[in-house]
């Protein structure tokens, strides 16, 4: 297959370390405006899916395709331009600048050398800061050091620096770890309003949090997918209950 | 949204930091000190402009090299190659076997002048040069490391040791660059006695004037996007780099910056001094250059100004009454500014002196005073 109306199509992806195969196989297509959910027990290959799409581990064989645009042999900023956004799973932002300046680094102007250097604050990147920030949660915050910020806003704070780049695909490396149950429905809230115009892939183990955004799921396993479908079809099926579920 | 003016001077705090520093190095220093004590100061100056790069590279962008000493001195080489063309005319050097070549390649058997010295023979492409040679030299170095994404202190080891193989080979290939002496007795720029007095104050007030203007040029690149992102990609360089940034080319730009303003304080120092060494390109003025930024503050530019000339003062009083104490005394101090102060004086500062609001309050009698003259000014007119 080589042109599709999917946002991402993994064909025949394979990863291996020294013989082991981190990722096998894999094949999964995303649609335009789905939020797909990514699960399955520690060591199945679930981060290194997205280092993969996002181009900070090399694949092995197999295509990743982004509206069909082939990412394997582009470095990683030109995959970040062409639209894919990524969360890391501790959260990473810059400690020493303010939750402001977080956002407006991530602005998606002034990317080169001279561009950054000939760099003009205008109003439109202004306004784009505080809607970003009023999606996040953090007006408030906005010239506190982020460093000061709390865990669950730190990680809020990281989707926000994403949305500034208005990607076309976002990529969420378990965004509710550590946040408090009350933080943690905001947040689900903030993702059930974000995959409005653009495709989603979040890896999360927190099946309730699950429930609440999933469009569709996949459970990985040993670097293969073990089931995909429907949060009620991939929680009744046996063999997932049996690797995953059931303990 | 900030103004040229603001990016350039920091704002008000930076702008009445910056007057005060051009005061001293304009007004005071020059009426206040002899022209040998001048004269020093003049040398410490020179240094400062490696401090200010490495405000740049290492404070801002979390860049550490140990190395900046050969740019300082590559810098100073191309202007000393110069002025030595010019000092090794057939006329003063008629003793020589081979007259009109520098008498260093005389010593060495050298019958003409190499290649690489010829273009050197001109004043324009010495300048060009002065700033060309280091930045290519930076730049060769930055992509090799910066592209296969070597940090940290592995880079911080490569600059260390790549300085120590220029050192080397500037000793080694004593016919073409002087050796371990180095290039000495420079007399004249364009038939321009520099070692007269008034020669001597002409160049320190240059010198002074050019480190303003590095300061003016580093702080545009620190209020900039491009100073905002160096501090991101010292705290989270993945981040940066997934934000759609090619991170290894911003850092080849800061480290060619910094190479590019170190010369300038090289060939500084070789008009100032009058001779180049390769003692000045090798491992340990390259370390002492980082001291001079860690004490005086790496975050801040004016800081480290103000470091390097304390330092340096400081050596030349303790090196006059306990010459073998003083490097004790210099490790000593860099480990305790590193442990106890890790911004320096500039963080010292900040913590202390600002809660006194001395800029605050220096710019506010700045202002009383304009207006009490503007005022009586008016009433005389």
């Amino acid at each position: 297959m080589s042109n599709t109306d999917f946002v991402l199509a993994i064909e025949d992806l394979t990863v291996s370390f020294d013989g082991f195969k981190a990722v096998d196989a894999l094949t999964m297509y995303i649609d335009k405006n789905e939020l797909r959910v990514v699960i399955g027990p520690n060591g199945a290959g679930k981060t290194t899916v997205l280092d993969l799409i996002c181009g900070k581990t090399k694949s092995t064989s197999g295509t990743i395709k982004f509206k069909n645009k082939e990412l394997t042999k582009l470095p990683e900023h030109e995959i970040v331009r062409a639209g894919v956004g990524r969360k890391f799973q501790t959260p990473s932002i810059y400690e020493n600048l303010t939750v402001y300046q977080n956002l407006e680094v991530s602005y998606p102007v002034g990317r080169s050398v001279w561009g950054s250097l000939t760099f003009k604050r205008t109003t439109a990147l202004q306004k784009q800061v505080y809607k970003i920030a009023a999606e996040v949660l953090l007006t408030e915050h906005l010239q506190m050091e982020a460093a000061l910020l709390s865990h669950g806003q730190k990680q809020w704070l990281e989707i926000g620096m994403l949305l500034m780049q208005d990607p076309e695909l976002l990529m969420l490396d378990e965004p509710v770890a550590g946040m408090s149950a009350k933080e943690r429905d905001q947040t689900a809230e903030l993702l059930n309003r974000i995959c409005k115009n653009r495709s989603v892939l979040v890896i999360e183990h927190d099946m309730e949090f699950v429930k609440k955004i999933a469009h569709k799921v996949t459970v990985l396993h040993q670097g293969k997918i073990l089931a995909e479908g429907s949060m009620e079809k991939v929680q009744a099926d046996e063999k997932v209950i049996e690797v995953y579920l059931g303990h | 949204m900030k103004s040229l003016s603001d990016k350039l001077l920091g704002g008000k705090q930076g702008a009445v930091g910056l007057a005060i520093l051009a005061l001293l190095l304009f007004v005071v220093f020059p009426l206040w000190l002899d022209l040998f004590r001048l004269g020093l100061l003049g040398k410490y100056v020179t240094y400062a402009f490696v401090a200010v790069s490495l405000v740049l590279l290492w404070g801002n962008g979390g860049i550490l090299s140990l190395g900046q000493g050969m740019f300082f001195g590559l810098g100073g080489y191309c202007m000393a190659m110069f002025l030595k063309l010019e000092a090794s005319d057939p006329v003063s050097t008629k003793i020589q076997t081979t007259p009109g070549i520098p008498d260093f390649m005389d010593w060495n058997q050298l019958t003409e002048i190499p290649w690489f010295w010829i273009p050197f023979k001109s004043l324009p492409l010495t300048l060009l040069l002065v700033l060309v040679v280091p930045t290519l030299l930076a730049f060769t170095i930055g992509y090799a490391m910066f592209k296969r994404r070597v940090g940290g202190v592995y880079f911080a080891i490569i600059t260390q040791a790549i300085a120590l193989i220029l050192s080397i080979l500037i000793v080694g290939q004593q016919g073409y660059t002087g050796g371990v002496n180095g290039i000495t007795d420079l007399k004249t720029m364009m038939g321009w006695d520099i070692r007269t007095e008034s020669a001597k104050y002409i160049l320190y007030f240059a010198n002074a004037g050019l480190l303003i203007g590095c300061m003016l040029l580093a702080r545009y690149i620190l209020t900039s996007k491009f100073g905002m992102l160096l501090l991101a990609m010292r705290d989270k360089e993945e981040r940066v780099r997934f934000s759609g940034y090619d991170v290894s080319n911003f850092k080849i730009f800061i480290f060619c910056v910094a190479a590019m303003i170190s010369a300038i304080g090289g060939a500084m120092f070789t008009l100032q001094i009058g001779f180049m060494s390769p003692s000045f390109v090798g491992i340990v003025p390259s370390i002492e250059m980082v001291i001079f930024a860690a004490v005086g503050g790496r975050m801040s530019l004016i800081g480290a100004v103000y470091g390097t000339l304390l330092v340096n003062f400081g050596k030349t009083v303790f090196s006059e009454t306990f010459p073998e104490l003083w490097l004790f005394l210099m490790g000593g101090l860099f480990i305790a500014v590193v442990m106890f102060f890790p911004d320096g004086l500039a963080g010292i500062y900040e913590k202390y002196a600002k809660k006194f609001d001395i800029a605050g309050v220096v710019s506010k009698y700045v202002s009383k005073v304009s207006k009490k003259a503007s005022k009586m000014i008016g009433e005389i007119i």
